[in-house]
């Protein structure tokens, strides 16, 4: 039976390859899957899209009558979520250029130049960016109390200023960046260097002309990542920050939600907008955040 | 896996291998006879001032930490620190109601998520990696809770959790008087439900490091066992998942670490109330709170600190010594 049938039904079936049960059933459990994931997030975007009242009166779950940005635009400017932006905008900017900035100079002098102490110092960078936030948040938060800088910050010290989140991002970033562009940098070949110095160039241009443009790739995966990894902190500045006005957009979030998102439909219009910036980067960069990720991924 | 980055330099390829050695002895030390006095200044500066700021935001409040944890100290002067030796740690591992449960809850954490989203974030892993269509697009979704602010995720799950108005109670009729489940407010509930949205978060995380993992397991080894007539899970039992050794214990490191960080989930979901305590949840409290006792904090810290360095210095040190000899 089968050695008649098979000669006649195997060509059809191998030039129908890919309609195969298992490839139906996988793509039908992960697009299953794949949905489930974004449930949460599309029951907040369903929540911020119904008005109030409508939702208290037949129930969260049940079929819209109207849909609106309503929620979305009383969220932004009822709580002047613009002002919040524009603090985390002040602080990511300088903390990502200055940590990539300091890191790629600690890589190069580690990674170039073998006075003794590199192994060490690489290993003090990568195991200072593994430490959890909670370790050094009580001394910190003195230091920066204790630290007087009239005239400088609006706050006179360096807690509740714009510049002491700068200080903490990069001292706690550039670990692991550092242990990232060493590695980046070992795998260029050392002769290039090595003949610019011949050729009696300085060690400032060996960094600055010669290896840092061949990091760029490296250079824009860490960029991509530390500017969402900032931009979702939200620790640093709930301890280090006082003034309500004075907080980046993720860490306000939570005042926020107390005085001017009195009711969820508003939370979720609210939580929604600040996801938007760094989903915009995601899409935009995707390539860069996910191989930054997975090319240092000791990081936790 | 710091070692094998996917990412590799046009250059590296254009070098014949034996002499892309990366820098020999005797190349470094050339490098540094060529130095002017005036680079040394430079090289030391370069490598100085971020050490500094380093160092002196990271590690010497580290160590910070440990010193005042024997001590009490206002906070105000210097001179009113004073030594009490373990007085600080008795207190919080005999007296401390919250301690034990925060340990346990961190514990908890790991367990979980080591149990349920890292085997998932594989097996998520594995399958897109089969060359299927549309696979982009599924990496996507899984990984877009990574993306987003801890902050964000939980008021997102505080609206499925929500009591009254929440997606779950609302489909299965808990949000009537009487019927209530408190996903938020039960300290025997809270945790779980919690660790749900920390879990959905983490598995897209595994999945993203499982695919890097995947993607460099030499697809000759796949070939040869399926010539060898082993099935899918033979397959993968036997000769893919040894060969990911290096991917999984980044993921434990991880894995272990995002469970010691636990904190903004957790904070803006119901504040670290009752059933969700952390060691990250008490040091906080204990500085935004309303008494502040440094001495106290820092103990709490410590306990926090001698965890994490059980964990990162033997993997680092592992790390390194592979690196020194490739």
């Amino acid at each position: 039976m089968s050695t008649l049938s098979t000669p006649a039904g195997a060509p059809p079936a191998q030039r129908r390859a890919p309609v195969r049960p298992a490839r139906v059933l996988l793509h039908v459990f992960l697009a299953g899957t794949a949905l489930a994931w974004l449930a949460p997030l599309l029951w907040a975007v369903f929540s911020a899209l119904r008005p109030y009242g409508e939702t208290s009166a037949k129930g969260y779950v049940s079929w819209p009558d109207t849909l609106t940005l309503d929620n979305f635009t009383n969220a932004f400017e009822q709580s002047d979520m613009l002002h919040y932006f524009g603090n985390t905008l002040l602080i990511a900017v300088p903390a990502v250029l200055l940590t990539l900035f300091l890191s790629s100079m600690v890589a190069f002098y580690v990674s170039r130049f073998d006075f003794r102490l590199n192994l060490a110092l690489l290993l003090v960078f990568t195991a200072g960016n593994l430490l959890p936030q909670q370790v050094i948040i009580t001394p910190l938060y003195r230091m920066y109390l204790l630290t007087d800088l009239p005239g400088i910050t609006a706050s006179g010290k360096l807690y509740d200023s714009a510049l002491g989140l700068v200080l903490i991002h990069v001292a706690f970033q550039s670990g692991f960046c550092a242990f990232v562009l060493s590695n980046y940098m070992r795998s260029l070949p050392h002769e290039l260097t090595e003949a610019a110095l011949v050729d009696g160039a300085s060690a400032w241009r060996l960094y600055w002309q010669i290896t840092l443009p061949l990091c760029k790739p490296a250079m824009a995966a860490l960029a991509t990542l530390l500017s969402i990894w900032i931009y979702n902190d939200f620790f640093w500045a709930l301890v280090l920050i006082s003034t309500g006005d004075n907080m980046p957009i993720t860490s306000a979030l939570n005042n926020l939600s107390g005085q001017y998102f009195t009711d969820p439909n508003l939370v979720a219009a609210g939580a929604l907008l600040t996801a938007i910036p760094t989903l915009i980067v995601y899409f935009l960069l995707q390539r860069q955040f996910v191989s930054g990720l997975t090319l240092g991924s000791a990081k936790g | 896996m710091a070692t094998d980055t996917p990412m590799k330099s046009p250059e590296a390829a254009a070098v014949p291998p034996p002499r892309r050695a990366s820098g020999t002895g005797r190349d470094r030390q050339g490098h540094q006879r060529l130095l002017t006095r005036r680079d040394r200044i430079t090289l030391g500066l370069m490598a100085g001032v971020p050490t500094l700021l380093h160092v002196a935001l990271v590690w010497v409040t580290a160590i910070a930490s440990v010193l005042l944890a024997f001590t009490t100290w206002d906070g105000i002067g210097f001179d009113s620190i004073t030594w009490v030796g373990l007085q600080n740690f008795t207190q919080l591992f005999q007296d401390n109601p919250q301690f034990w449960p925060a340990v346990q809850h961190n514990v908890v954490w790991f367990v979980v998520l080591i149990l349920v989203p890292t085997p998932l974030g594989l097996f998520l892993a594995v399958q897109l990696d089969k060359r299927i269509r549309f696979s982009r697009v599924y990496q996507t979704a899984f990984f877009l809770p990574v993306v987003i602010s801890m902050a964000c995720i939980g008021f997102v799950w505080q609206l499925v959790y929500n009591p009254d108005t929440g997606l779950i109670n609302s489909i299965i009729g808990a949000n009537e008087p009487g019927h209530y489940i408190d996903w938020i407010g039960d300290p025997d509930l809270n945790l779980w439900a919690v660790l749900v949205a920390a879990s959905w978060r983490h598995t897209g995380y595994m999945m993203i490091l499982y695919l890097a993992g995947l993607k460099s397991v030499d697809p000759s080894l796949r070939e040869a066992s399926a010539l060898d007539g082993a099935n899918e899970w033979q397959t993968f039992r036997s000769v893919i998942f040894p060969t990911l050794r290096p991917t999984n214990t980044v993921v434990l490191v991880v894995t272990i670490i995002e469970a010691l960080r636990a904190f903004d989930l957790v904070f803006v979901f119901n504040k670290g109330a009752q059933g969700t305590e952390l060691l990250s949840i008490l040091v906080t409290n204990n500085i935004i709170g309303e008494s502040s006792r440094i001495g106290y904090g820092s103990a709490i810290a410590v306990v926090l600190l001698v965890i994490s360095l059980i964990v990162i210095i033997p993997y680092l040190i592992a790390t390194f010594r592979k690196e020194r000899r490739a």
